[in-house]
């Protein structure tokens, strides 16, 4: 390409793509984050979005397509000199250095003198919670604290781009939740841009503001959170979002909402209980539904409801409520079609 | 294709590789292929192969190589499991204790054994038990000598493997028995073998071991070149033998270097299993059980060695030491004590090479991936498996005319010293090297570091004490190198090991008193190189 082309502020990558042998990793993705924008990169695992990663922080080279960061173009740019940082799954510790050469590493690379050196580290280990771990030995560390010391590391250079892949992967279930909130916190305080890869859904919310989806090497959705998450577009993307109600075009009509040729996904918002038919939202019928499944889920239960339709089997609707009715009870359900979001079978997102 | 990022072009690599190619193209392949044209010119290898007497020659060393291995493995194996499984106090003594024999001189060891057999009255010629001279006594010193071999290398690889894998045995009905048959043995399968392939070619190619304890009635291939070629001057018959020999070792190789792959399951840990502790007084003699056999066949002739160089006229003292440093009529031009210092000499210039040579071998064999580096590794495993014999007398024969006149030049006892010195350079650092996680590069390119400084800031620290261990292994062999250092030392320079053969060939007390002195204080300088290999080695090494 000849034509000089004004990239916007921020990181932007445009029709990358990258294959391995036969396979193609990455398939024509384009992607920018803003300045201060943190956005999740979900999916599948094997869908591509640690590979597209490791082609924005240059240790992959793209077999086709440009990345760029406020206008300057950086595909050709070696790792180091990319200013970027990336928290690796597992960490990836020099083990063979304490916590604070390990923390002190990039800005020694900058050049630094020893006192700017142990400041800087001293700064980003109290940023991180662990102040005064300089002299351990990264084996003596525990998982919590690797990661902090990992995402310490990453910050300690000024990074103008965070790149995350998987950091939170190996943790337990409470610490990741924990550390998933304390990293958006650093984040947003040093107003630091940053892409977070996860397989986790929650963990993407917790973390980001912006969400994307990729399957099979492409981005199949792209934007705010709560957005993507209210109108999913497509049955991958609402399922893997974890919409628990996602109705063929059939079931969906057979239920009275949806045109009957798309599938719907009925939020969770859009399920009321009634004890009674009763009249409730006008237009809207209430139905017979009995229950029969309970799960019992600490706070909230969720229970399965067999709805019933005319002429075709029960179908079936998950819904979480506080205190559970028993297996058998018979119920109303009354639907409201301002949360049911139509979808289409997956169709690649237009990106932007 | 995508390409990983960090990779250096091709020119660059050729010239770090060719160091070590030039040393061993010059050094080795043409001294021994030097041998092998000698033999094949003028048309003599198959008549003296066909001879009967080389065919019985032949059978006697590969049937003692192969009894040899198998008592090695008997012996070394429970403490490999002590070594790899257990937490005993002095661990890291242990195996620095159980090594001193595998890197003191064979004759040292073989000094030690017939002072041994003496003491306790195993020499008697006419009548009642009798060891010195015999087949057992070659056998006995050959696992003395190996047994480390098999606790480092066994051991070693054992602590890599999960041990909840017998305990799933076990918990499934098998018995103990049935574990070690069906899942231990398979499991260890591809470190048996590469013990086993180690100690068969020392046994193969020993020489100063047949030379004291088995006497003249024990000749092996080795010790038949070495007689060809230095008392009858038949170098032809000389050449013909090294010729058999070397096919033999490269076959045997080859063939170890294919089973152990092919038993190998890939399924180890990367960093060794932690050892646990011992519970119970029958699990504390059960370890004093495993340990017994290996202590005692390196302790004791050990310890007849220390106690026999103090041995004077009827008593004890220090006077076979105050003897070391006058040169009188010792069959030596000079004081045994110049020897030392010869010795000492020799061994720094070696090591020096042997860590510059093989540290550039390692970084490119590393760097050659998984198929052509299998293929130079092995190559450099060759020296290991060549005998010194060969190699000496290859030197010798081949490095006498200019450019590389190098005969009566000292330079040539260090170099001969260092190609025994890089196998276990090469060895020790390449399983350090392919340890290091790639992601550690990358996680240090991102933070700022070019290609070349992260290989400096990630590599270096992890592989320079492997290095440091390697160094320490081949100064240690350095400086009992016998086979051969004996071709290529100038009479009036002899090293200990020349000196020693020399004052034991020689009638009288005293001088046998001093060989022994001069023995120990061997042992006590590669003893100190072995405490540093120990001190060095890092707690979750593999390799050596």
């Amino acid at each position: 390409m000849v034509t000089a082309r004004v990239y916007g502020p921020g990181l932007v990558a445009e029709r990358l793509t990258v294959r391995f042998g036969t396979t193609v990793a990455v398939d024509d993705v384009s992607l920018s984050v803003g300045p201060g924008e943190i956005v999740a990169l979900v999916g599948p695992s094997g869908c591509g979005k640690s590979t597209l990663l490791r082609v924005l922080a240059g240790l992959e080279i793209a077999d086709a397509g440009r990345v760029a960061w406020d206008g300057a173009d950086l595909t050709r740019r070696a790792v180091h000199e990319r200013s970027f940082g990336l928290m690796f799954q597992d960490h990836a510790l020099f083990p063979h250095r304490c916590v604070g050469d390990n923390v002190g590493f990039g800005v020694r690379m900058q050049g630094a003198d020893r006192a700017g050196r142990e400041r800087r580290v001293a700064e980003v280990l109290e940023l991180v919670g662990l102040g005064g771990f300089e002299a351990r030995t990264v084996e003596t560390l525990s998982g919590g604290e690797a990661q902090r010391v990992a995402l310490a590391r990453s910050l300690a250079p000024a990074p103008r781009l965070l790149l995350l892949d998987e950091p939170l992967g190996s943790l337990d279930r409470t610490l990741r939740d924990r550390l998933a909130r304390d990293l958006r916190a650093v984040l947003t305080g040093l107003g630091l841009a940053a892409i977070h890869v996860t397989h986790d859904q929650e963990e993407a919310y917790a973390v980001a503001d912006r969400l994307v989806v990729m399957r099979s090497g492409r981005i199949v959705r792209d934007g705010p959170a709560a957005q993507v998450w209210a109108d999913p577009q497509t049955e991958f993307t609402a399922a893997f979002l974890g919409h628990e109600n996602v109705l063929g075009p059939a079931v969906a009509a057979a239920l009275g909402i949806g045109d009957g040729t798309h599938s719907v996904v009925v939020r969770e918002a859009a399920i009321s209980l009634e004890a009674s038919p009763g009249p409730g939202a006008p237009g809207v019928a209430g139905r017979r539904a009995v229950v029969t499944a309970v799960q019992f889920r600490g706070a909230t239960s969720q229970i399965t409801l067999g709805v019933a339709v005319v002429g075709a089997p029960d179908v079936l609707l998950r819904v979480h409520v506080g205190s559970p009715p028993a297996v058998g009870n018979r119920l109303w359900v009354r639907l409201d079609p301002k949360h049911v979001v139509a979808l289409r079978p997956d169709l690649p997102a237009v990106p932007g | 294709m995508t390409r990983r990022v960090g990779t250096r072009p091709a020119l660059a690599w050729l010239l770090v590789g060719a160091i070590p190619v030039l040393f061993l193209g010059v050094f080795f392949a043409y001294p021994v292929v030097s041998i092998l044209g000698r033999g094949i010119s003028d048309g003599s290898v198959l008549e003296v192969i066909r001879r009967r007497s080389t065919g019985r020659l032949l059978w006697f060393t590969v049937w003692q190589a192969v009894a040899s291995t198998v008592l090695t493995l008997l012996a070394g194996l429970p403490a490999a499991w002590v070594v790899a499984r257990v937490q005993v106090p002095g661990r890291r003594f242990l195996r620095a204790l159980l090594i001193v024999p595998f890197v003191l001189p064979t004759l040292v060891v073989g000094a030690a054994l017939q002072a041994t057999f003496e003491r306790f009255g195993l020499d008697d010629p006419d009548g009642g038990l009798r060891l010195q001279g015999t087949v057992w006594a070659i056998l006995l010193a050959h696992v003395v000598f190996n047994v480390a071999v098999v606790v480092r290398i066994v051991g070693g690889y054992w602590a890599l493997l999960d041990p909840r894998v017998e305990e799933a045995a076990r918990v499934l009905g098998a018995n103990r028995w049935r574990v070690a048959w069906e899942v231990l043995i398979p499991r260890l399968a591809p470190a048996l073998w590469s013990a086993a392939g180690i100690v068969f070619l020392f046994c193969f190619t020993s020489f100063g071991v047949i030379l004291t304890v088995g006497g003249p009635t024990h000749p092996t291939v080795e010790t038949e070149i070495w007689r060809y070629a230095t008392q009858r001057t038949d170098f032809t018959t000389a050449a013909a033998l090294a010729i058999l020999q070397l096919l033999t070792v490269v076959a045997l190789l080859v063939m170890i270097n294919r089973l152990e792959r092919r038993t190998a399951s890939g399924a180890v840990a990367r960093r060794p299993v932690p050892a646990r502790a011992v519970r119970s007084v029958r699990q504390a003699l059960g370890v004093a059980a495993a340990l017994l056999p290996a202590l005692v066949l390196v302790v004791v002739p050990l310890g007849v060695l220390v106690e026999r160089s103090l041995a004077v006229g009827g008593g004890h003292g220090f006077g076979n030491y105050r003897g070391l440093g006058t040169s009188g009529a010792n069959g030596l031009f000079v004081s045994p004590l110049a020897a030392v210092r010869n010795s000492l000499a020799y061994a720094a210039v070696a090591t020096a090479l042997a860590v510059l040579v093989g540290g550039l071998a390692s970084v490119v064999v590393v760097h050659a991936g998984r198929r052509s580096g299998r293929g130079l590794h092995l190559a450099l495993m060759i020296p290991l498996g060549t005998s010194a014999v060969t190699l000496g007398f290859g030197m010798l024969i081949a490095l006498d005319s200019p450019p590389l006149d190098l005969r009566t030049s000292r330079i040539i006892v260090p170099i001969a010293q260092a190609l025994v010195g890089i196998p276990f350079v090469v060895r020790s650092l390449v399983p350090s090297l392919r340890a290091v996680d790639p992601r550690q590069r990358e996680a240090a390119a991102v933070l700022g570091a070019s290609p070349t400084r992260a290989r400096r800031e990630v590599d270096l620290p992890i592989a320079a004490r492997s290095l440091l261990v390697g160094a320490a292994f081949s100064f240690a062999i350095s400086l009992g190198e016998f086979g051969a250092t004996s071709f290529l030392t100038r009479p009036d320079a002899p090293t200990v090991p020349v000196a020693m053969f020399r004052l034991l060939g020689q009638p009288g007390a005293v001088l046998r008193g001093q060989a022994m002195a001069l023995g120990t204080l061997l042992a006590g300088l590669t003893a100190v190189s072995v405490l540093v290999i120990e001190r060095l080695r890092p707690k979750d090494a593999l390799g050596w």
